[in-house]
């Protein structure tokens, strides 16, 4: 009885913890498999422990060639999406314009459709256009469909603002670009930040899109289906734990921050 | 920017109005704020009274008209080049910036360097000193109100405008921030321009209210004023409880006018009557509910001669510590009420009891009968929901 009332006690963070593992186990195996070293051209089965691959993670010919062609498209995907969709965002919320209606729903539709289709027809108006596939198409198509994402982020934020605070700063001696610079942009920072970042992810490990229109380019994902099809080199691994990583650092740097800065408000 | 007392002048609104597509927010109005004075804008909701102080602020742009602060004409400047701040309902204080941020705010926009020593004596002045490094959410009502009112003030405006500042308070907190406001007033010298419903917030602080109803000023005056003189049953509804009955002028008297209510005579002061006072003319009769006194009609010999009275009988009570009021079914107004001080209480007035109403007949007020008798008497309810 007493083993029945704890675990009822405990349900909830036992389902939690059911459910962290679950999300985190294939990066569990990420890792894992960055440390082995295969016999023959397959990084499938365990072999034996080696850090081989982590001293020398750009020995696979052309693999850091496409990771940082892969970083470069994706900074500049986030900037040019963050802000088109941040400006796209506040005229939807600030100004009544004829089809505001339609643009408000319009705005869903990349993210509504299938990835596939979207490659595709982006592929053949590229094509009538007679545009030269590469490094600009890639990028064009990028920002396109990371547009959507950022405009709804920025969206809920603008929208959740008080106008009273723009007046207010008005009120104090703040012309137009004082206010922009002093009160709406760091309102609206949180969404705009929450934007950006889903843009670069999306962006950064984007396949499907991006396989259709490189033409010869080569980025990271398409290397990594690439490579899928000769042999994965541990290499692969050792990026993606190193991305992982980042990521983890990132957000328990924000979070130090957040602490910090609500201690000293205290 | 100097200092108030240099640079002052009043507030003048010519010919003021705002619409919006057919709607008239603000008909045509013409009001002027004496230097230095607290003066308040009291209407329901709706009546006009936040677009006018929106359009002194240069938030709201006028249809037609001028605003002029002392000598300048700052009709056609933008909110940012206008010497007058305001503390916005709900205080719109920026939620990302500290307390002393939010209040060093204005002196940094008008490239002021050196704020600490301002911002810590403002935020002295109202209390706060200890919590500069705090965010705004962080505060109470209370103290985000006040901060809200020390942003506005480090700027020394011409004017300092006050939009329902207090209406998010609690009963308590409201009046004590009522002095406190006062108070403050009255040490920087400020013109202050309030826009509040609350009656008695109106009249504890300022010098001067404008009664505003449907987009026009009914009436202005002080309080007292106001009050004892309404001139149309608006105000006399809207400010305080008015019984009113409708009578017909039957005489002039001397200095005194005699009107004729069902069977009753009553008297009333002829300079107190705002409607026709020619033999014949159509008038409401009002009195205050706390200038009645009540007696039982057994005592009804022992009223003095010369006050007016009424016959009625009690229909309700109810003891709210201070005073009893009664409602009083009479046959010349359905439901008379009196507020009864609770001194020397007789035990006999319970409802159902027969009761003669009397009063002195320089307390009665006369207005124009052509108009709504219940105009401005149905603020109640919307307090409660508000």
């Amino acid at each position: 009885m007493a083993f029945v009332r704890r675990l009822r006690r405990h349900l909830v963070v036992i389902a939690g913890l059911l459910t962290l593992a679950y999300l985190l186990l294939p990066n569990i195996v990420v890792t894992v498999f960055s440390f082995n070293k295969p016999k023959g051209r397959f990084n499938y089965s365990w072999q034996e422990f080696s850090t081989d691959a982590w001293k020398d993670p750009c020995g696979v010919a052309d693999m850091c060639g496409s990771l940082s062609l892969s970083l470069q498209i994706a900074a500049w995907a986030t900037i040019g999406a963050t802000v088109l969709g941040t400006m796209i965002a506040f005229a939807l919320v600030r100004y009544r314009f004829r089809a505001r209606g339609a643009v408000n729903s319009l705005i869903f539709l990349p993210m509504a459709m299938p990835e596939v289709v979207m490659a595709a027809s982006l592929l053949t108006l590229f094509l009538n256009m007679g545009a030269q596939l590469g490094f600009w198409t890639v990028l064009i198509a990028h920002i396109m469909f990371c547009l959507s994402f950022v405009v709804t982020a920025v969206k809920a934020r603008v929208m959740s603002m008080d106008p009273r605070l723009e007046q207010a700063a008005q009120d104090l001696y703040a012309g137009p670009v004082q206010t922009f610079l002093r009160v709406t942009l760091p309102i609206a920072a949180p969404g705009i930040a929450a934007g950006a970042l889903l843009a670069f992810a999306l962006s950064f490990d984007d396949f499907i899109i991006t396989n259709f229109n490189a033409g010869s380019t080569v980025t990271f994902p398409m290397f990594v289906w690439g490579s899928a099809q000769r042999g994965t080199p541990v290499q692969i691994n050792v990026i993606g734990t190193a991305m992982f990583l980042v990521a983890v650092l990132l957000v328990l740097a924000g979070m130090l921050i957040g602490k910090r800065r609500n201690k000293q408000a205290k | 920017m100097t200092s108030a007392q240099e640079t002052g002048g009043d507030v003048r609104l010519t010919g003021i109005s705002k619409t919006y597509g057919s709607f008239t927010a603000v008909h045509p109005l013409d009001l002027t704020v004496p230097q230095g004075s607290f003066f308040a804008l009291l209407g329901a909701s709706g009546c006009g009274k936040t677009t006018t102080l929106r359009m002194i602020a240069g938030l709201e742009e006028p249809s037609s008209g001028t605003v002029h602060l002392g000598d300048q004409d700052v009709t056609s400047l933008p909110p940012y080049k206008r010497p007058v701040n305001t503390v916005f309902q709900s205080y719109a204080l920026f939620p990302h910036l500290d307390i002393f941020e939010n209040v060093a705010f204005g002196l940094r926009r008008r490239g002021i360097k050196s704020v600490k020593g301002q911002v810590g004596e403002m935020l002295d002045l109202v209390q706060l000193g200890e919590q500069a490094r705090k965010k705004p959410h962080q505060l109470s009502g209370g103290q985000q109100q006040r901060v809200a009112v020390a942003r506005a003030l480090i700027n020394h405006p011409k004017v300092l405008l006050l939009d329902e500042p207090l209406g998010a308070l609690d009963l308590k907190l409201r009046r004590q921030m009522q002095l406190e406001l006062k108070r403050i007033q009255t040490e920087v010298g400020i013109t202050f321009v309030h826009v509040t419903h609350d009656q008695e917030e109106a009249m504890t602080m300022a010098d001067t209210v404008a009664v505003m109803n449907g987009g026009r000023v009914e009436q202005l005056g002080a309080p007292a004023d106001l009050y004892e003189n309404p001139r149309t049953t608006f105000v006399a509804n809207f400010l305080g409880t008015s019984n009113f009955i409708e009578a017909e002028v039957a005489a002039t008297s001397g200095d005194d006018l005699v009107v004729k209510a069902g069977d009753c005579k009553l008297t009333l002061p002829a300079a107190r009557c705002t409607g026709p006072t020619a033999t014949g003319g159509k008038v409401l009769v009002g009195v205050r509910p706390e200038k009645i006194s009540l007696a039982h009609a057994d005592d009804a010999g022992r009223i003095p001669e010369g006050r007016n009275r009424i016959t009625g009988r009690i229909a309700d009570s109810s003891f709210i510590g201070v005073s009893t009021q009664y409602v009083v079914h009479s046959p010349v107004c359905p439901s008379f009420e009196v507020y009864a001080q609770n001194i020397e209480r007789d035990g006999r007035l319970t409802p159902g009891t027969e009761v003669v109403l009397h009063w002195n007949p320089a307390h009665t007020f006369a207005l124009d009968a052509a108009q709504d008798i219940e105009a401005g008497a149905s603020k109640v309810e919307e307090d409660a929901s508000a």
